[in-house]
């Protein structure tokens, strides 16, 4: 485990990255210039649509983006060190006990044909040196750790004895293996039951305080990052549109899309009368809009929406958001809640 | 269910494969147009001869009689007596079966040798120049006589260079793996290009599978990653292709065999075909027929002892 | 998984897996491997048919004064021992080699998609049956099991016919099912049935026009196992027989000399490869074609 660095340095700062895709069709800027920072201790929610990039923005961070997809701008610093400048055996030391991820599809994630003990130990031989006792022993402890019953014997079962949420229990077993102060999740509860999603959230909010790890979490669940992040960025194609706690921007939400969402999400302690969807799709990342990217699905949209793209600004203490208009947003909770 | 039992219940299906391969084996004698015993005998027909033969195979009985007393002799060991050599035919086949057994998994182990590194470069970099190249060569081979094949590294490599035994099977491990070598590269280099292309698209799976992702997400330098997490997946569907092309591998070895003469049960066929040795050509026909149904059966068990996933579904 | 969703805007393709979003039948012009493979086919049939054209010897006459001629511009390829002109024995033998090759793969094509279908469509005790006969026939390494039959039935061209037809329809009898049994649950085929169209309608009209081109892939490809297995049968005097050419009878022709006039053997061997290689690229463009992602 490492230090979070200099006592109010965040744990990881990303600023300005670039992720494009070589398609048939052109470049797909699939992640255009993103700045976020994870204060140490903390989990950060990154929540959008299909496509907005939120994955390809943890993949970017642990250096295993798909082979036609590149970091073009941008830096991603950990602890002083900048991975994006990191060659591939440099980053491979550095993911396992710095930093580590979890992935959406449990099922196809975890290697076939290895039993899951041998899985879960792997990385605290590659990395800590265990012989093949000391890590099995870590894995048994890490299995017992998130729950997994009968450890023993489910030391020498292969993935697919596992159900779901088991496999995604061996998953975050893998990912702490080495203590790292990091831990990426993309959409880990996506593919699970809700029973077990709820089951598998608590255990990841209960690890992470008891050790002190950060977290930052994809969705595009909001309920999700309600329960488990303090802080919240919103992604809608490629870009960052509204950033801040949690509590903040859900209930005072500051860019349309991020109202949108809100309002399609099922709250059960604020029932409404029915559910908005978003109308529209999501646009092209090879010939984005003009201007603000949202602005063909806003009602809210003006003349200047169309014109420069509206940087992310600061509205308040640490809430910040790229809508030009977003009194807009405001005005409008008011009006539902008056409606009330 | 335990491999064992497996293999005991895979064996019980097998049953009237075998059954089967017996018949059409036997059925063999019945497609000789004309009086089978006089073909056969050819110039050297008399009516004595012919006699002999129609008692000796029974074709003056009904024909389920007539495949009774087959099976009833196959069981007993006994496949009949070669018209040319004068001895029985299970004699013949044994003496001869090791050369070809030898040739076969040699040419196996050299096809696997030649074709996992290449699937890997060809994998690595995906429609870069080595992957247009490894896929393209191997074309050359598909359309490639075997025969031909051996002529040329025959003439070139024995005759010319002389590097190796023009042909023979040679003495002791050390000869066998010497004289064999050039025999066995030919059936190897026949059966390349399905095993590279199949083991290609295995890798090319695997290495887009998530579970590689996360392995590298693990921190898991390459050479581990490779062997532990892509190879180790990839060869399974490639073991399956290699076992559906084992036929392509043993019928290669007859033609290879005669060129370099090697005393195998292919050569054994070949030049009993010429002697119009009939009780021969139909007992090696079976013997391979067996022989691929082995195979298949072997190819079975590997499969299910490399993915875990088999065993518990069937 | 990547979150990066397919739609018709946002196109942007995953490692690995194979779901483009690309039009499928257009552009089979712009397949590098398949008009290599046609352009190079074209060529040899051009070349066989047209062999009376582009040369005046006849491939059976021998010439004892000429005998193992080298490259000269009176005898292109040079000449045999028996002082027979190679480039013409090339351009006539490829005429039979092929002729009997592509004749030959009809046969199975056609016997094995019926087979197939009845087997697929129908199931129950015929499929058993008929898979159980596919299992058998299997069960025999192909070449083996041809050699034996055209030794039984006497060397020849009619035995090689005879013999690739009873072993060759396995192959098509296979795919065809496969295909029929995937095919037969799709609405259209329910639809037609539900219409009281007859069986065979159905399964002539619907069903095999859709299967049928998995079945014309694998032809190309098992044309080329029969030209190989024509030209080996030939080689061992069992194949084609002489006086008629034949690349096979000619690399078993010149094999005594190979240490010094390698051409004799080597030209019909390369042709045959030529001849494959053509084949191969053309199965494999249209299998990348017809089933994208593949390869």
């Amino acid at each position: 485990m490492t230090a979070a660095g200099a006592a109010g340095q965040p744990l990881l700062q990303v600023s300005d990255l670039h992720v494009e895709i070589a398609s048939r069709r052109g470049i797909v800027h699939a992640v255009d210039g993103i700045s976020l920072e994870v204060p140490a201790g903390e989990a950060v929610g990154l929540v959008g649509e299909s496509g907005s990039g939120k994955s390809m923005t943890l993949k970017a961070i642990l250096g295993v983006l798909p082979p036609e997809a590149k970091v073009t701008a941008g830096s991603v610093v950990l602890n002083g060190t900048d991975l994006v400048q990191l060659s591939g055996s440099q980053l491979n030391k550095i993911r396992g006990p710095d930093i580590a991820m979890i992935f959406q599809e449990p099922m196809s994630a975890l290697n076939p044909v290895m039993r899951v003990g041998a899985q879960i130990a792997e990385a605290p031989q590659v990395h800590l040196g265990m012989n093949r006792r000391q890590a099995a022993d870590r894995a048994l402890e890490l299995m017992r750790r998130v729950g997994i019953p009968d450890p023993e014997r489910r030391f020498r079962s292969f993935p697919h004895e596992f159900s779901g949420g088991m496999r995604q229990r061996v998953m975050i077993a893998i990912a702490l293996s080495c203590e790292p102060a990091l831990i990426l999740c993309d959409e880990p509860t996506t593919a699970l039951d809700v029973t077990i999603q709820d089951q598998i959230l608590r255990l990841l909010h209960r690890l992470c305080r008891e050790s002190g790890t950060s977290l930052v979490f994809v969705t595009h669940d909001l309920p999700v990052v309600a329960q488990i992040c303090q802080q919240l960025a919103v992604m809608y194609a490629g870009q960052i549109v509204e950033q801040g706690t949690v509590q903040e921007v859900l209930t005072r939400p500051c860019h349309p899309y991020t109202l949108g969402l809100v309002r399609s999400a099922p709250d059960v302690d604020h029932p409404r009368a029915s559910l908005e969807a978003i109308p529209g799709s999501p646009p092209s990342l090879i010939s984005p809009p003009d201007g603000c990217r949202f602005h063909p699905r806003c009602k809210f949209a003006e003349e200047d929406c169309t014109v420069t793209p509206p940087p992310l600004r600061l509205i308040d203490a640490g809430h910040s958001t790229a809508c030009l208009h977003y009194e807009r947003c405001l005005d409008d909770l008011q009006a539902e809640g008056a409606g009330r | 269910m335990g491999r064992m039992t497996f293999v005991f219940r895979r064996l019980l299906l097998l049953i009237p494969t075998v059954l089967g391969v017996t018949i059409i084996t036997f059925f063999m004698i019945h497609l000789i147009p004309g009086d089978p015993a006089r073909t056969i005998l050819g110039i050297h027909a008399t009516p004595r001869g012919i006699a002999i033969l129609h008692r000796e195979w029974g074709l003056n009985r009904p024909l389920a009689s007539q495949y009774w007393l087959f099976m009833d002799r196959l069981v007993h060991g006994n496949l009949g007596i070669s018209l040319f050599y004068n001895v029985p035919v299970v004699g013949l086949i044994t003496s001869h079966l090791p050369p070809t057994l030898w040739l076969i998994c040699y040419a196996a182990v050299l096809a696997i040798i030649i074709s996992v590194p290449l699937a890997m470069i060809a994998a690595s970099r995906k429609d870069g120049v080595r992957d247009h190249v490894v896929r393209a060569v191997p074309l050359l081979g598909l359309g490639m006589p075997a025969f031909w094949l051996a002529l040329i590294l025959q003439t070139t490599l024995a005759v010319k260079f002389q590097l190796f035994p023009v042909s023979g099977y040679g003495t002791g491990i050390g000869g066998h793996l010497h004289s064999m070598f050039l025999p066995a590269l030919v059936v190897a280099i026949a059966l390349c290009p399905v095993v590279i292309r199949s083991l290609r698209a295995s890798m090319l799976n695997v290495l887009g599978a998530d579970f590689v992702t996360t392995a590298r997400a693990k921190g898991v330098p390459g050479s581990r990653l490779f062997v532990r997490h892509v190879l180790r997946n990839a060869v399974i569907p490639a073991v399956t292709v290699l076992g559906i092309n084992i036929g392509f591998l043993i019928g290669g070895t007859l033609i290879v065999e005669q060129v370099f003469q090697i005393p195998g049960i292919g050569s054994l066929m070949i030049n009993s075909i010429f002697s119009r040795d009939f009780p021969v050509v139909q007992a090696v026909a079976l013997v391979f027929g067996i022989m691929v149904v082995l195979v298949n059966l072997l190819t079975d068990v590997i499969y299910a002892s490399l993915d875990p996933r088999v065993r518990f579904d069937r | 998984m990547s979150a990066i969703s397919i739609t018709p805007a946002a196109g942007a393709p995953q490692a690995g897996t194979a779901e483009r979003a690309q039009p499928r039948r257009a552009h089979w012009y712009r397949q590098p491997a398949l008009m290599t493979g046609l352009v190079l086919l074209a060529i040899i049939l051009f070349m066989v048919i047209a062999a009376p054209l582009l040369t005046s010897y006849n491939p059976d006459t021998q010439n004892l004064n000429d005998t193992l001629a080298g490259i000269s511009s009176q005898h292109w390829l040079g000449t045999d021992q028996e002082g027979r002109d190679i480039f013409s024995r090339l351009l006539y033998g490829g005429r039979v080699d092929l002729q009997v090759a592509f004749l030959a793969v009809l046969f199975p094509f056609t016997l094995g998609t019926i087979l197939g279908s009845v087997a697929g469509y129908f199931g129950g005790w015929v499929d058993i049956v008929i898979m159980r006969l596919v299992d058998i026939v299997v069960a025999f390494p192909f070449f083996v099991l041809i050699i034996a039959l055209v030794f039984v039935l006497g060397p020849g061209e009619r035995s090689i016919y005879i013999a690739i037809t009873l072993v060759g329809w396995v192959s098509y009898a296979r795919i065809i099912r496969g295909e029929i049994l995937i095919a037969k649950r799709q609405e259209y085929v329910l639809a037609a049935q539900s219409g009281g169209l007859s069986n065979l309608r159905i399964m002539r009209r619907h069903l095999l026009p859709n299967v049928i081109t998995q079945a014309i892939i694998y032809a190309m490809s098992d044309i080329v196992q029969d030209i190989l297995a024509i030209v080996t049968l030939s080689y061992l005097g069992l194949g084609i027989q002489p006086p008629t050419p034949d690349w096979g009878t000619m690399i078993s022709d010149g094999q005594n000399f190979l240490t010094t006039h390698w051409q004799l053997t080597t030209i019909p061997g390369l042709a045959v490869v030529v001849t494959g290689l053509a084949l191969s690229l053309i199965g494999d463009g249209l299998a990348d074609l017809l089933r994208p992602g593949q390869a």
